[in-house]
């Protein structure tokens, strides 16, 4: 496990040192110094917000490449159903899975079975009446970085579940190295991507030692080359997965699936922090499970898409919409059951909570920095306007607290404080010594 | 080492304030994980402060929410003035609520605010005078 691998990373080059990103990060994670953005390991949630907002383009994700494929026996593409999204309905899910093969794969599994087995694993936890409530889903690895970073209390209410793509990671894996008779580790299994925080979760995964994917290829980064072998002729590999699975892609699609009574789905980072601040504070009690995913719209709205949301999701509705009419099971879920190995129930680690807002290990110390943070704070002039490098007057106070940074860091300040020295040099050089001050005749 | 002075923060509220509500409450919780307690007992601090602040803007005129943070414990003291509570031990009972119908049709006033911070510190104590106010004052260990 790579304990500080981030998939989000900076193209110095193109960086111009703005401070976009430094507003946008939710775990106030950035900071700009010597004109270039860093990133505090410990704080990224790996959300995507900085990429998404950076005009320069500066932010990338870290992803695998197709040309990666060589280095395994057989490789299995693992697309999202958020990749079905960026075709028109009318392009059967058949023909984009046969495209993935077109594309160099042996094999597609699609995550929507995966998230098809999770589904029923959540509907059977939530009859339990000894869980936390409101149960929280964990399939949004930055949601569960955020709960790790700012809400370690609510990790008890997370459910002990793997997400979607590394069930159907295992499963994949599994039932190829059966089927084959090559060794697992000789299989590379691709998740298709719309999400940085995915990629993260497969060098660092949340609540497993290992995780089953080989690696994560950005859907922008295939999409061109997709879309020049889709076609209609081509349907060979046929689709398994119903559109119970399929909806997990759009905010709202996971509640729907599991189908219980008082659920709530809320997608957006912001609007997830605000969420889970009330949970904290012991509402929404009634609630028996939260959707929370942190892109807007839900895994549509991905940082890695190559499509806009909205044409996205008006592409997924009418795809479900469609296989809705179209399905004689009336949106039953393929199987009923699953195993404790498909889902991995077995070997879970616990999820950690990450002390990454905590100002020192000594709480002492902790506490004379925060003396000097809020004396700081008020001498500040509070724009926010983050020209300092730092995202806003609160956060340069903690850093000149932490010893990173200067008070005259601050614009404001520091023009102040040049007027003043500007005062007191004309102050001065009005007062020449005795002997060369000719104009001065004071009578003693 | 000097025996240290906490970590002193103090909020004012309003009654019937309730775009504001939770804010002190966030404000304490926030100085809480940058000193690095336990969450569980940052959450008990919480909700402690959650409801007392609630109580405040649901039942009194105004008031004053301290927290006084220090290495070994944090102590909530919150001053309001209001018309402070006729029997406090029926208010004491989980339930029990004073809260007119405006204010429970907001979710709020449910009679678990008092329960719940005797539940959540491990010092509790209340203090009212009919017309005045009322002083709570709960001490939580980390």
């Amino acid at each position: 496990m790579e304990e500080h691998f981030h998939s989000v990373r900076l193209t110095t080059d193109r960086c111009q040192g703005c401070v976009s990103c430094t507003k946008r990060c939710p775990t106030e994670a950035i900071r700009i110094r010597g004109g270039k953005a860093q990133i505090i390991s410990l704080r990224c949630i790996d959300c995507g917000e900085c990429i998404r907002h950076c005009p320069c383009r500066a932010k990338a994700a870290l992803t695998d490449d197709l040309a990666d494929l060589k280095n395994f026996q057989y490789n299995i593409a693992l697309p999202a159903p958020s990749l079905y999204g960026h075709f028109s309905a009318d392009i059967p899910v058949d023909a984009i899975l046969s495209g993935l093969i077109n594309l160099g794969f042996d094999d597609v599994f699609e995550v929507a079975q995966g998230a098809e087995i999770v589904t029923l694993a959540i509907r059977d936890y939530l009859k339990r009446p000894d869980i936390i409530r409101p149960a929280i889903s964990s399939a949004c690895p930055a949601v569960v970085r955020l709960i790790q970073v700012k809400f370690p209390e609510l990790i008890d209410h997370l459910v002990p579940f793997d997400a979607p793509v590394e069930v159907a990671a295992r499963i994949a894996r599994a039932e190829a190295a059966k089927a084959l008779g090559i060794e697992a580790d000789k299989i590379g299994v691709w998740f298709i991507t719309p999400c940085p925080a995915k990629m993260t979760a497969v060098r660092r995964p949340l609540g497993s030692e290992k995780s089953n994917i080989t690696g994560a290829i950005a859907i922008n980064k295939i999409f061109n080359d997709l879309l020049k072998v889709v076609t209609a002729d081509n349907q060979l590999v046929k689709s398994k997965a119903s559109w119970v699975g399929v909806g997990w892609a759009v905010s709202g699609g996971e509640t729907s699936a599991i189908d219980a009574e008082n659920m709530l789905a809320v997608n957006d980072i912001q609007n997830v922090i605000d969420v889970l601040e009330q949970v904290a504070l012991g509402k929404l009690k009634e609630v028996d499970y939260i959707e929370v995913l942190a892109c807007a719209g839900g895994c549509i709205g991905g940082a890695l898409t190559a499509e806009n949301r909205h044409v996205i999701e008006f592409n997924m509705k009418k795809r479900i919409k469609k296989k809705k009419s179209l399905d004689p099971t009336a949106g039953r879920l393929p199987r009923e059951t699953y195993t404790d190995f498909e889902l991995g129930s077995a070997g879970r680690r616990a999820i950690e909570p990450i002390p990454a807002l905590r100002l020192d290990e000594d709480i002492a110390k902790a506490m004379s920095k925060i003396e000097i943070m809020d004396k700081t704070l008020k001498t500040l002039p509070g724009l926010d306007c983050g020209s300092c490098g730092s995202p806003n007057c609160k956060a340069l106070a903690e850093d000149i607290a932490q010893g990173l940074a200067n008070k005259t860091d601050c614009v404001f300040i520091l023009r102040k404080r040049t007027r003043d020295l500007a005062f007191a040099m004309v102050d001065l050089a009005v007062k020449l010594p005795p002997p060369l001050d000719k104009d001065h005749n004071d009578d003693y | 080492m000097p025996l240290r002075q906490g970590v002193i923060l103090e909020f004012e509220l309003e009654g019937s304030d309730f775009n504001g509500a939770g804010e002190a409450s966030s404000k304490i919780k926030r100085t809480l994980q940058q000193l690095g307690i336990r969450h569980e007992i940052i959450r008990r601090i919480a909700i402690s402060a959650y409801e007392a602040e609630m109580n405040v803007i649901i039942h009194a005129y105004r008031g004053v929410v301290k927290a006084a943070i220090y290495q070994d414990r944090t102590e909530l003291t919150v001053q309001d003035e209001g018309p402070g509570i006729a029997d406090i031990e029926l208010a004491m009972k989980e339930g029990y609520s004073t809260a007119p119908a405006h204010i429970r049709e907001l979710g709020f006033g449910a009679g678990m605010g008092l329960p719940n911070m005797v539940r959540c510190t491990d010092k509790f104590d209340i203090k009212t005078e009919a017309g005045v106010g009322t002083r709570l004052s709960m001490t939580i260990y980390h």
